[in-house]
């Protein structure tokens, strides 16, 4: 059963009559239908391009909250080899909805930090929708201490709606915790990798995705505040969020145009839903590259330059 | 006579009424609702003296009281590019700028000075909530940096007074990266070795106190500020209960260890030197009402009336 979004209501049903054809075929094995549902194969890829060809900022939004699209751990399990995940922030918790330890990338040691949003009922709730708490912020900052004292790369892996607004979250320093770990992400000496791969959601990205180097997947976004929040607040009508979506420029396209990205990494037609698999083949070779290109980079020079890449937001004329 | 009486005379009155009363000499405390007369309000910094209740207070009106004898000289701040996403909402973002600036008489919501406080040398800056919330965007990520670099220049503390909804939503992810960025200018504080010190008033909310805010050496809190990451609101649409009385605001955030202190408006100053001066391990500091410095070591005076 395939998830489809609001703007891919044609396309559902092109595919379900399809899919109907085949389903009675199979139980009509005289029936010859195979030519019909060829025909609407075609179609639906024809809309399929079409659809995602000019996505809207705002359809752009929808497919990066794509409930089928690759999350962290998939990632994980298929880039990383030996994954060691190592749990909690040693004061309080550990914090389900931020995934990290040590693995090997291409047979180098990394650590490896992410936001996990889960793919049920059962494991959206564990992982709190990728939602994190103080402790999953600390626990990103404890990891990325320990690859700066051993000389060892940073992975992160960016896709949340946000920190968790929660009481407790609030009580035990949410704020605190997510300086801290931006802060952290300025002083380490070892190369910083940040790949968004689906939401890059305020406060809750930024604390890991200060890096070196950042990329981002075809149809991930990456925003100061989410197109309904901004709605609500800016046109006093949560409903504008198409609007909103349009004006915060939130798109990887036009973050690489204000030098936010580094890479936009293509997805299928379709988005990464679609082509699993080819999706995080082309995130693992992008951050094989990314890495590469940072290998002989001593740790002062890539803190100097990470600094400066931030100092500049701001000081240097930007182009849209 | 009826002349005189209907219409001369209430005339004369009407002038005379007016020029007892006129509106602005008197505020009406929002919390007790006691009267109080402007001289009584600017001498206890828009505090109101039977409550204690702070109201908000314009960054300039606030270095006039900090700065010894008023006298601060400003720290220029380099302007950023305007609406570089060419923002329009339900208003075009350069007149949502316009209408701040000319509503507040200021470049934009934060103010970067120097000057001595209790003959301690210190570089102070001030965000201004009523320039659009204080919100946080390239303009304040520069202020910061300003602020940064000239206290490292001059080896002294940087003291930040912080108020504002949070990022600027007009400048997009431009304002989310003045997180790390602003950061960025607390390292070169640290690494200098020299003390940076948080005030946060209210309210701080959201990027802002996710960033610089919550990264001082000292923390120290207006009371009954509100200071969270999370609005309110959203909080108890999220969890679906209703918030402890005091929720976020400063008194509980001491208590859960947030802060370090939390000191009304009017001994803030006095507070700031005894630490500074500790932290640059400097002799102590001389109270009370200190003379103005001779003329000639502050040739920039600057002090203005808010």
């Amino acid at each position: 059963m395939r998830n489809y979004l609001e703007f891919e209501k044609g396309l559902a049903e092109i595919e379900g009559k399809a899919e109907e054809l085949r389903a009675m075929a199979r139980q009509n094995p005289e029936m010859d239908v195979e030519d019909e549902a060829a025909a609407l194969d075609t179609k639906a890829d024809a809309l399929l391009a079409e659809l995602y060809g000019e996505l809207t900022p705002w359809r752009k939004c929808q497919v990066a909250r794509h409930p089928d699209r690759p999350h962290c751990k998939d990632y994980i399990e298929a880039l990383f080899q030996e994954y060691t995940p190592l749990a909690g922030d040693r004061n309080f918790a550990d914090d389900h909805a931020i995934m990290g330890g040590l693995a090997r990338f291409n047979d180098r040691p990394v650590v490896v930090i992410g936001h996990e949003k889960g793919h049920d009922t059962n494991t959206r709730i564990e992982r709190n929708f990728g939602m994190a708490r103080p402790e999953g912020y600390r626990k990103a900052t404890r990891l990325m201490d320990l690859a700066d004292r051993f000389k060892l790369p940073v992975i992160t892996i960016v896709d949340t709606q946000g920190a968790y607004p929660g009481k407790g979250a609030e009580e035990r320093g949410q704020s605190e915790a997510i300086a801290r770990a931006t802060e952290k992400c300025l002083q380490i000496g070892v190369p910083l990798i940040a790949v968004i791969i689906g939401e890059g959601g305020s406060g809750g990205a930024v604390a890991f995705a200060a890096a070196d180097k950042l990329a981002m997947l075809e149809h991930s976004v990456y925003s100061v505040i989410s197109p309904e929040g901004c709605a609500a607040i800016l046109w006093k009508d949560s409903e504008k969020m198409r609007e909103a979506a349009e004006a915060l420029r939130l798109t990887a396209q036009d973050l690489e145009k204000l030098s936010v990205a580094d890479l936009v990494i293509p997805e299928p037609v379709g988005g990464a839903h679609r082509g699993r698999a080819d999706t995080i083949e082309a995130v693992g070779n992008a951050i094989e590259g990314l890495l590469e290109g940072l290998a002989d980079e001593d740790g002062a020079d890539l803190i100097a330059a990470r600094r400066k890449r931030f100092l500049d937001l701001g000081r240097s004329a930007i182009m849209l | 006579m009826n002349w005189i009486s209907n219409y001369v005379r209430p005339k004369i009155n009407s002038i005379f009424s007016r020029r007892e009363v006129p509106d602005n000499l008197w505020t009406k405390c929002p919390e007790c609702g006691t009267m109080l007369f402007h001289r009584e309000l600017r001498a206890a910094q828009n505090t109101c003296p039977s409550c204690d209740h702070h109201m908000h207070i314009p960054p300039r009106a606030r270095f006039e009281a900090l700065f010894d004898g008023g006298i601060f000289s400003e720290i220029t701040v380099d302007e950023p590019q305007v609406d570089p996403l060419a923002f329009k909402d339900q208003k075009r973002y350069p007149d949502r700028l316009k209408d701040a600036k000319k509503k507040t008489s200021e470049t934009d919501a934060m103010l970067v000075a120097e000057g001595e406080i209790g003959r301690t040398k210190i570089v102070a800056c001030a965000q201004d909530f009523s320039f659009m919330g204080g919100s946080m965007g390239m303009y304040v990520g520069n202020a910061i940096i300003a602020a940064a670099e000239a206290a490292v220049a001059r080896k002294c503390p940087l003291v930040l007074f912080s108020a504002a909804g949070g990022a600027r939503m007009q400048e997009g992810i431009l304002s989310l990266m003045q997180m790390p960025r602003t950061t960025v200018a607390v390292q070169m504080l640290k690494e200098a070795g020299l003390p940076y010190i948080v005030v946060l008033t209210h309210p701080t909310t959201g990027g802002v106190t996710a960033s610089y805010a919550m990264l001082g050496d000292i923390h120290i809190a207006e009371p009954n500020a509100l200071i969270a990451f999370a609005g309110t609101r959203v909080i108890e649409q999220t969890i679906r209960e209703k918030l402890p009385e005091g929720f976020q605001r400063a008194e509980y955030l001491l208590d859960h260890g947030m802060l370090d202190r939390v000191t009304h408006r009017t001994q803030m100053k006095g507070e700031l030197v005894s630490i500074l001066r500790m932290l640059m391990r400097d002799t102590p500091p001389i109270m009370g009402d200190l003379p103005k410095p001779a003329e000639e070591a502050e040739p920039q005076a600057a002090a203005e009336e808010a």
